[in-house]
């Protein structure tokens, strides 16, 4: 057997060009001279950050694309001559499946049957285990547009998977999806993998995912930034990973900016829970960084696969190190509230109950956030976190309940809390015709500010989050979008910033600028609250909420939330997650069965 | 085997499409409920022909002669006619769109008859130009009626004597708008399906990533594109007999052309509908994008330019180039011969090939737009 035999994907000197986004704008090259080979029989994960070239490589793969130059073999097939020789053996699921919403899941599940000419015989069985493993057997005759997102993901993954194809191609399969799901799916990829020998390509975000499979690549700007096995990367991180112990005054946070002030030594630093872990640049850093650490606990710890992928990254792109001098300087707005007013709760909501029909989207939720905390909303898809955040902005009226944000009754004097409050869209409302200049002036005369104050605002706003007024929105870079969005919710000086998942379609680096600003937003006596469906990302919360069905299951510091799971300081938060959400589901199952019994 | 398999995936999508089209209700509200509508709005509501117009006489000095004008003008249907006793008055009456028309008849009009040089003043409102020259002819019949009655009665010729014209209309014998219609609405409704159903179909599987899916499995284009027209062949061929049911018992419209000529030209133009909103929908960047430029490029040319309403004849050279270039406008000319003249062999064929090609070529552009290419 020759060697491309044994190898289902070959590329060499693979290069594809899109044309910028304006005429004048240079050529984005999506994939730069790639060269690889990957294995049959295995499991190979793709994992880079947003633009890295992971999707535009499996377009490829699948011929869906056809290279700039370059050669790719896929089955020992060229795929820019015959694709369709090429896509009768693959399976592939893209980022969004191509679910077809008004139809139920058997018959989605039999269109792609039919598709991949699966015979009657084999299908029965085929379906059978399909349906169970992604327990989705007792909803057959439900449209797919009326799953809920973890649902329609499992859907799409068993559409992929009507037969056992030579090559499965995954596209972020869990993306947008929460924990539970994205744990079930991982399961239902490995048993079929292990049962059916199956060679697998799958682009991830998570290095959870990606540290089971066999061989990782790790891509950036369209190019290999490194491969090898998980074991093989990490080792590339030995005796440079730390964790440093908060005392118990501080905040997680403020230890862990001051960590990332020191560029020069530490590459990464993130928070968990009262210990901050950070990378240091090179070996002999640590020396030079224990004086200024000797009053903290300090200790060595285990590289991870993320480790590894954190200082890969930052070698090859690095921090704009202007920014956090830049955020440095940041200086708070004045605050509207009377000095009175400051240890008083900025929101209280007291048995907030939302219905919509029949339905129950927010039960009974009681919470307070006091000025200047950072409080995080999680829940998996459908837990009623997206909803108790609108009634907190005031934009869905509560069904019942008492909701009082900035001092102000929601119920009875919507537009004077709304004056007082900031908001971040989740999907960055922007004009992107307009320049940065112009979306600032309009959001600030939609706050109702005007004249002299209008410009020294905006003029402030640029400096701080160092914004060109000429550009036009639409050609920033995504880190600079979220910028300028929430440089337009400050205009006006509120108290609290609501942000709807603003890290989503954010890269790592990008995702711990932005935490490092609203970090020291906070500082400022700024009240934070944000959504996420990244579970790590809690721990930069001060405190958190866990929604699900409605309920609040947990409330409470990142530390204090694990308690509550019954783990220890070192579990993640993921896992806390799942198993907080799996107790309360668990709890009222039996709670049922009980009442029924 | 591979032509089994084609058959299979071809009936697994054709399913999936019908499925589709029937969970959809604004699908079907497109699809059947506005053509009925259509049908009867134009079949009632749009018609050209004269009725009630309303003409402001006066009269400066009654005469027998003035009164035989009159009477031909007020036993009608078609004109009311109210008395002004001066000019002023029916002159503001016009101003203030209380009449479509004064009529004056002069002082002197007894004594001109008898010396065979009479004149009428007849004014019409040029702001709506059809019922004008509707008005217009109609009372121009009318004193001609008058002037043969009054010549006939005094035993001498009359006004314009010698030569008088018998008018006959051939194959819409009484003139009647509707008939003129309801055959071109079955065009305007079979171009509909195809501007506002088809036109979306590729364009919403792309925009909700289906069709990525799609592509990477042994599916072929021409397989894609198949299975999209024929549920809507079928939809289109209810419209069809609704509108003939409606054409037959509901306006009495002739068909005078055989009925197998009608319908099967009727579903060759529905395929070119049909394809071309396919074709629309594969280029096309977003479902918004793909409805507007079906609306301008397909329905509204349908509706102005293919001779439904207007005489392509009468328009600029330009314009009648573009007509032609129309296949709205081949399938109109031949609709409205088959109905009311019956069409000859010559026409059908012509026209026929005509559409055969264009629902070829577009066939074959709507599947060249789904090569399993992203953009």
């Amino acid at each position: 057997m020759s060697d491309d035999a044994r190898d289902v994907v070959v590329a060499n000197n693979l290069v594809m060009t899109f044309p910028g986004m304006t005429p004048k704008s240079p050529e984005i090259k999506a994939i730069d001279g790639l060269s690889l080979r990957i294995k049959a029989g295995k499991m190979t994960a793709f994992v880079g950050p947003d633009g890295a070239g992971k999707t535009t490589f499996q377009r490829l793969v699948t011929g869906l694309y056809l290279p700039t130059s370059g050669s790719l073999t896929v089955l020992g097939i060229d795929v820019t001559r015959n694709p369709q020789a090429v896509q009768n053996q693959i399976s592939y699921m893209p980022q969004r499946f191509g679910l077809y919403e008004d139809l139920s899941i058997q018959e989605n599940l039999d269109l792609y049957a039919d598709l991949h000419g699966v015979p009657q015989e084999e299908r029965q069985k085929r379906f059978q285990r399909l349906l169970a493993i992604t327990d989705l057997a007792s909803f057959t005759n439900r449209p797919a547009g009326k799953l809920s997102g973890g649902m329609k993901q499992k859907l799409g993954l068993a559409c992929t998977l009507v037969r056992s194809p030579e090559l499965l191609l995954l596209d972020e399969p869990s993306v947008g999806v929460d924990p539970l799901s994205r744990r079930d799916l991982w399961e239902i990829i490995g048993q079929l993998v292990k049962e059916e020998q199956l060679s697998v390509i799958v682009n991830t975000a998570y290095m959870d995912e990606a540290e089971q499979c066999s061989h990782v690549f790790i891509l950036h700007q369209g190019k290999i930034l490194d491969q090898g096995s998980p074991a093989d990367l990490k080792s590339k991180a030995d005796g440079l990973t730390w964790v440093v112990r908060k005392p118990p005054a501080m905040k997680t946070r403020v230890l862990q900016a001051k960590l990332l002030e020191q560029r020069q030594y530490i590459t990464d630093a993130v928070p968990y829970g009262d210990w901050v872990r950070f990378i240091c640049c090179q070996q002999k850093d640590i020396d030079k960084l224990r004086p200024s650490l000797d009053q903290y606990e300090l200790h060595s710890r285990q590289p991870e696969l993320e480790d590894a992928f954190m200082l890969l990254l930052h070698a090859a792109q690095g921090y704009d190190d202007q920014e956090i001098t830049d955020f440095k300087q940041i200086t708070m707005p004045t605050q509207q509230g009377s000095a009175t007013d400051q240890d008083k709760p900025v929101i209280v909501v007291r048995d907030l109950v939302r219905r919509f029909g029949n339905f129950t989207a927010v039960d009974k939720t009681s919470f307070a956030v006091e000025r200047g905390e950072i409080f995080g909303l999680l829940g998996p898809n459908g837990a009623g976190k997206t909803t108790t955040f609108r009634m907190l902005c005031g934009l869905l009226p509560a069904s019942s309940g008492f909701l009082e944000v900035a001092g102000m009754n929601l119920r009875t004097a919507r537009a004077q809390a709304r004056a007082k409050i900031g908001y971040v869209s989740q999907k960055f409302a922007l004009y992107g015709t307009l320049t940065v200049e112009e979306n600032l002036t309009f959001f600030g005369g939609a706050y109702g500010l005007s004249g002299a104050h209008l410009k020294s605002r905006i003029k402030m706003m640029q400096e701080q989050f160092s914004l060109s007024g000429s550009a036009r929105s639409e050609e920033l870079p995504n880190g600079f979008k979220q910028r300028l969005s929430i440089a337009a919710a400050l205009l006006h000086a509120p108290e609290i910033v609501f942000l709807d998942e603003p890290t989503s379609g954010l890269d790592p680096l990008a995702r711990r600028m932005f935490w490092y600003t609203i970090g020291k937003l906070a500082d400022q006596g700024v009240t934070m609250v944000i959504t996420t469906h990244f579970m790590e990302e809690a721990e930069y919360c001060d405190r958190i909420v866990i929604q699900d069905a409605g309920k609040i299951l947990a409330l409470g510091t990142p530390d204090e939330v694990r308690r509550q799971a019954g783990m220890g300081e070192n579990a993640d938060m993921n896992r806390a997650f799942i198993a907080i959400v799996e107790n309360a589901r668990h709890a009222t199952h039996s709670a049922k069965e009980g009442s029924s019994s | 085997m591979t032509s089994t398999s084609f058959i299979r995936r071809l009936i697994s999508l054709i399913r999936k499409e019908t499925r589709q089209l029937l969970r959809d209700k604004s699908n079907l509200a497109v699809g059947l409920l506005l053509p009925m509508v259509l049908i009867l709005l134009f079949g009632y509501g749009l018609s050209f022909d004269l009725s009630n117009a309303r003409i402001a006489v006066v009269v400066d000095q009654y005469s027998p002669q003035a009164s035989s004008v009159l009477s031909g003008l007020s036993g009608s249907r078609y004109t009311s006619v109210t008395g002004y006793a001066t000019m002023d008055e029916a002159e503001q009456a016009l101003r203030h769109n209380e009449t479509d028309a004064i009529l004056h008849i002069p002082s002197d009009f007894a004594k001109k008859v008898a010396a065979g040089n009479a004149q009428i003043l007849l004014i019409l409102n040029g702001a709506s130009t059809s019922v004008a020259s509707s008005v217009k002819s109609y009372v121009t019949g009318a004193i001609a009626t008058a002037s043969a009655i009054e010549a006939d009665r005094q035993g001498r010729n009359g006004v314009g004597a010698g030569v008088t014209i018998e008018q006959r209309m051939w194959f819409n014998e009484s003139g009647n708008s509707t008939w003129f219609l309801v055959p071109g609405l079955i065009v305007l409704i079979l171009t509909l399906i195809g501007a506002f159903l088809t036109a979306l179909l590729i364009v919403r599987e792309r925009e909700r990533g289906t069709l990525e899916s799609l592509f990477v499995t042994p599916v072929r284009p021409l397989e894609l594109v198949l299975a999209k027209l024929v549920p809507y062949m079928i939809l289109g061929f209810i419209d069809l007999v609704i509108c003939l049911i409606a054409a037959h018992w509901l306006f009495e419209v002739p068909i005078r052309g055989s009925l197998l000529s009608i319908m099967a030209s009727s579903l060759l133009y529905l395929l070119v509908s049909l394809a071309l909103g396919l074709t629309i929908s594969g280029y096309a960047e977003s479902q918004f994008q793909a409805s507007q430029i079906a609306l301008i490029a397909s329905f509204m040319p349908a509706m102005m330019l293919s001779g439904f309403v207007f005489d392509t004849r009468n328009l600029p050279m330009v314009i009648q180039v573009i007509s032609q270039i129309l296949p709205a406008t081949h399938f109109m000319s031949l609709i409205k011969s088959l109905f009311l003249d019956g069409g000859s062999t010559k026409l059908l064929l012509k026209e026929c090939a005509i559409m055969l090609l264009y629902a070829v070529v577009l066939i074959n552009a709507a599947r060249l737009s789904l090569r399993k290419r992203l953009k």
